[in-house]
């Protein structure tokens, strides 16, 4: 029974990181697709600039992912890393990449230098959701069996290319809807529609790739075939079918403010739809949940840790988007202390907690008044 | 020599690289660790000082302080995420036998850490629009976030010292978890303050030498004056609490892990008035070449009496217990990281009796070379200390329970070296860039403070920086082009 608990809450969180980190994989699919320096400024400018304050929350997810595995259900976590090892090496050395390039590529001043860390930042942001793609599907596909050393055929098989390619247009999907709520938000008319087209384009494809996967899977991975043509896993495939279509409606109606919402029932619903149609298992016919479940004392635990865990952080990370979306987080700059230092007597706090007013009212006038510092 | 020629030969051939990579991506990411655990606390006391005292150098050190924060964390969080991808890589002996007991301890660690990246990203972008009092409340719970954070990573890692908690049925396999006694082992404590204590100190020396060495340049104005100062007095503070914790965790080695004991202090045969050998080589015959002999040292050291029993390396079979090489190792980490605490702890009384005999900071340029190279000092004492810990806990990944060769991944050594050819590149890139972007980030304070008073928001010295203000909208757009973009406009907003 808590077994079966914590399976879904590392579904749950699963599907948090398909969702969240998908968004910023989504991100860097459209920045490797921008075009050149020139033609992909601007979407460059805007996928810097929705990332910024919250990228780094999001890989955070697959940390809790692993935590989950490897207390709750330690056979799988062994499994899942012997049998998967060259999908999951390069998937970590994808995200390190990926974080590095994404953090460093600002710094750089030279167009050259820019290329090769927005090189490296897109590229890696192509090839970390396919090869973890590819795990799932080797999972989805029960080539994993417990006891399975590394081999190809684990993750080089139709299943696992599938789940990659989806992996990789559902993170593009993603990342199209948010960015173009992103436009708006910041204000750039153009982009909106730049890409609106894109996660129209984006959730054809998704579509045509479910299509193809619902064919090949029924021979390639029958467990899972049956199961997402059946019963629950049935009802979650419509439920992700019905906010498909939810999400072209609103994208093509413009008032694309409640795509996001949509977009994200997309994803999650498939991810939940995947793993309710694995049920019982944790890899489909050869280890189930009550199998592969850690010491149940553990397994408790994992689920107060993960209680606190939603306690905390859950509304943390609301808090963080709270703040980012009410124009709260504002980059740092020298000028916020100058103007409090004209000074000692003037409360540092002053002329800066003005929230009504106009953010640059402060440095157009940058106040004669008074030494900058006692340096 | 002859029983390490067995043992290696005995060994898989995916112990060596899994080894060094597990030892390389360690390394490397705990460079990072003060700067994630401590530099938050720091950057808060200045930041408080900052607001109390309406000091607006103090607030400049402090914000600046936090964008190297961020720096630093986003690449300590892509190291971190590669060490939790490695436990499977590489051990997954390890997490499939004994995760479900100790795995927990990540569990906390990594709720902490969500939390914390949530806190710095508001700490950081709240600067400018969240109510000082606010913003700074804000930023208040990030030094419990990153203590919480070290909780769980020590309490993984004194559980594999010291494992205790579960029972083991017929098969070997644990059953019967107590997580709470699983969580507090009796290395628990000692590991956990000393590792604590030491990421303040070595954070607060490395933040406090940066602005020695400025203060040597000749750099003495009031900025450089309070951002070494602040720093060096917390690191200060400390290091003589650091040397009585350090003290105690040898302790209870000794006591909970003899065999470590032994590595560490090279001793061979279990004896009483066993002497202190300061560095020196142990020969696989248990012969000990080099080094300075203390006689009696070691036994008055391990129990206040020449007459203390030290449990020697031979207590145990030759495959329960490190190399002579690896002995050698963990005891030159050891004396190493006491020696650089003493000096460490040196300079610390000369400043603190400077500060409260004289009132005033020491004159000498030695004390500020000494200051300088606190910082480098204190970052290799940590490495030292965790070789220590590490190399003296050899053959065991868990102590008495389970062999490092049993934990290895069956991957192929060829694909192990592959990889770590790879990681090293990726990580020399990484922390090479790391490494620009906190020169320029200097380079543009530099330039920030020399340049007359103006509001040059348009290119504030951390424009450049991967958290610095968001660049303006590129060229194109008219409506935005005389904004900095910063800022959505009041309709923008959803």
């Amino acid at each position: 029974m808590i077994a079966a608990v914590i399976a879904v809450a590392l579904l749950l969180a699963v599907a948090a990181y398909a969702c969240a980190g998908g968004t910023d994989y989504g991100a860097g699919f459209w920045d490797l697709t921008a075009g050149g320096a020139e033609r992909g400024k601007r979407p460059r400018w805007l996928i810097d600039h929705a990332m910024a304050p919250v990228w780094e929350v999001n890989n955070v997810w697959l940390v809790f992912i692993f935590v989950i595995m490897w207390t709750g259900f330690p056979i799988l976590f062994q499994t899942v890393f012997s049998a998967m090892w060259v999908p999951l090496a390069l998937a970590a050395i994808g995200l390190v990449l990926r974080g590095a390039g994404f953090a460093l590529r600002k710094p750089v001043r030279r167009i050259a230098g820019r290329r090769l860390y927005g090189a490296v930042f897109a590229l890696s942001s192509l090839l970390t959701p396919f090869f973890l793609g590819a795990a799932v599907g080797g999972i989805a596909s029960g080539r994993a069996v417990p006891g399975t050393e590394a081999s190809a055929h684990a993750w080089a098989n139709p299943t696992s290319i599938l789940f990659g390619l989806i992996a990789i247009v559902s993170t593009a999907f993603l990342g199209a809807v948010f960015l173009a709520a992103d436009a708006t938000r910041f204000d750039a008319p153009d982009l909106v529609g730049y890409f609106r087209r894109r996660a129209l384009g984006s959730l054809v494809a998704l579509a045509v790739l479910a299509g193809i996967m619902l064919s090949v899977t029924r021979s390639d991975a029958p467990h899972v075939w049956h199961g997402l043509t059946h019963g629950v896993g049935l009802g979650l495939v419509v439920l992700a079918g019905a906010c498909s279509l939810a999400t072209g409606l609103l994208l093509l109606r413009r008032s694309g403010a409640w795509s996001r919402l949509t977009a994200v029932g997309v994803v999650a619903a498939a991810v939940l739809a995947w793993g309710a149609a694995q049920r019982p298992y944790l890899i489909p016919t050869s280890l189930t949940v009550a199998e592969g479940a850690g010491p149940p004392s553990s397994l408790r635990w994992v689920g107060l840790v993960s209680l606190v865990a939603a306690v905390v952080v859950c509304p943390a990370v609301a808090f963080l988007y709270w703040l980012d979306t009410h124009g709260q987080l504002e980059p740092l700059s020298d000028d916020d202390l100058h103007r409090t230092e004209p000074g000692r007597d003037d409360p540092p706090g002053r002329g800066r907690t003005d929230r009504k007013d106009p953010v640059h009212g402060g440095t157009t006038d940058p106040g004669p008044d008074g030494p900058r510092d006692p340096r | 020599m002859h029983t390490t020629v067995t043992l290696l030969a005995d060994a898989p051939a995916q112990l060596l690289p899994a080894r060094q990579l597990m030892a390389f991506t360690l390394a490397s990411h705990i460079i990072l660790v003060p700067f994630g655990v401590a530099l938050p606390l720091i950057t808060l006391v200045m930041h408080y000082r900052g607001l109390r005292h309406h000091d607006p150098v103090a607030l400049l050190l402090a914000r600046r302080w936090s964008a190297v924060m961020a720096v630093q964390f986003a690449v300590g969080v892509v190291t971190g995420t590669v060490l939790s991808f490695e436990f499977g890589l590489l051990w997954p002996g390890l997490m499939g036998t004994w995760g479900g007991v100790f795995g927990i301890g990540f569990g906390v660690e990594a709720w902490a850490f969500f939390l914390e990246a949530v806190l710095i990203a508001i700490y950081l972008y709240g600067w400018r629009r969240l109510k000082p009092g606010t913003h700074f409340l804000l930023g208040l719970p990030l030094p419990a976030a990153a203590l919480l954070g070290a909780f769980g990573i020590l309490a993984a890692n004194s559980w594999m010292n010291t494992p205790q908690g579960f029972t083991l049925d017929a098969e070997g396999k644990p059953v019967d978890v107590h997580i709470w006694s699983a969580i507090f082992t009796p290395m628990f404590g000692p590991q956990y303050w000393h590792f604590v204590v030491a990421m303040l100190v070595t954070a607060g020396y490395t933040v406090a030498g940066v602005y020695a060495v400025g203060w040597l340049r000749g750099r003495r104005d009031r900025y450089h004056r309070l951002g070494f100062t602040v720093p060096f007095t917390l690191a200060a503070v400390f290091t003589p609490v650091q040397m009585l914790l350090g003290d105690s965790i040898a302790r209870s080695v000794f006591h909970k892990q003899p065999v470590k004991f032994a590595a560490t202090e090279m001793v061979w045969r279990t004896d009483t008035r066993v002497p202190e050998y300061i560095f020196g080589r142990l020969r696989p015959d248990g012969s000990i070449s080099g080094g300075i002999k203390i006689p009696q040292l070691d036994s008055y050291l391990a129990g206040f009496t020449a007459d203390t029993r030290v449990t020697g390396l031979t207590s145990v079979p030759a495959s329960d217990r490190p190399t002579a090489a690896q002995a050698t190792i963990t005891h030159w980490a050891f004396d190493l990281m006491v020696v650089l605490g003493s000096l460490l702890l040196l300079l610390a009384l000369w400043y603190g009796w400077c500060r409260l005999r004289r009132r005033r900071l020491p004159r000498s340029p030695w004390f500020f070379r000494g200051a300088a190279c606190a910082g480098v000092a204190s970052v290799v004492a940590v490495e030292c200390g965790w070789v220590t810990a590490e190399v003296g806990r050899q053959p065991w990944i868990v102590y008495r329970h389970m062999r490092i060769a049993e934990a290895v991944t069956a991957t192929r050594s060829t694909s192990l070296w592959i990889m770590l050819g790879l990681v090293i590149v990726v990580y020399v890139f990484i922390f090479g860039s790391l490494l620009a972007v906190l020169l320029k980030m200097r380079t543009g304070w530099r330039l920030a403070d020399a340049r007359p008073a103006a509001g040059e928001r348009h290119e504030g010295p951390e424009t450049g920086t991967p958290y610095g203000p968001r660049s303006p909208v590129p060229a194109g757009d008219p409506r935005s082009s005389g904004d900095t973009g910063a800022a959505p406009a009041e309709d923008g907003r959803p």
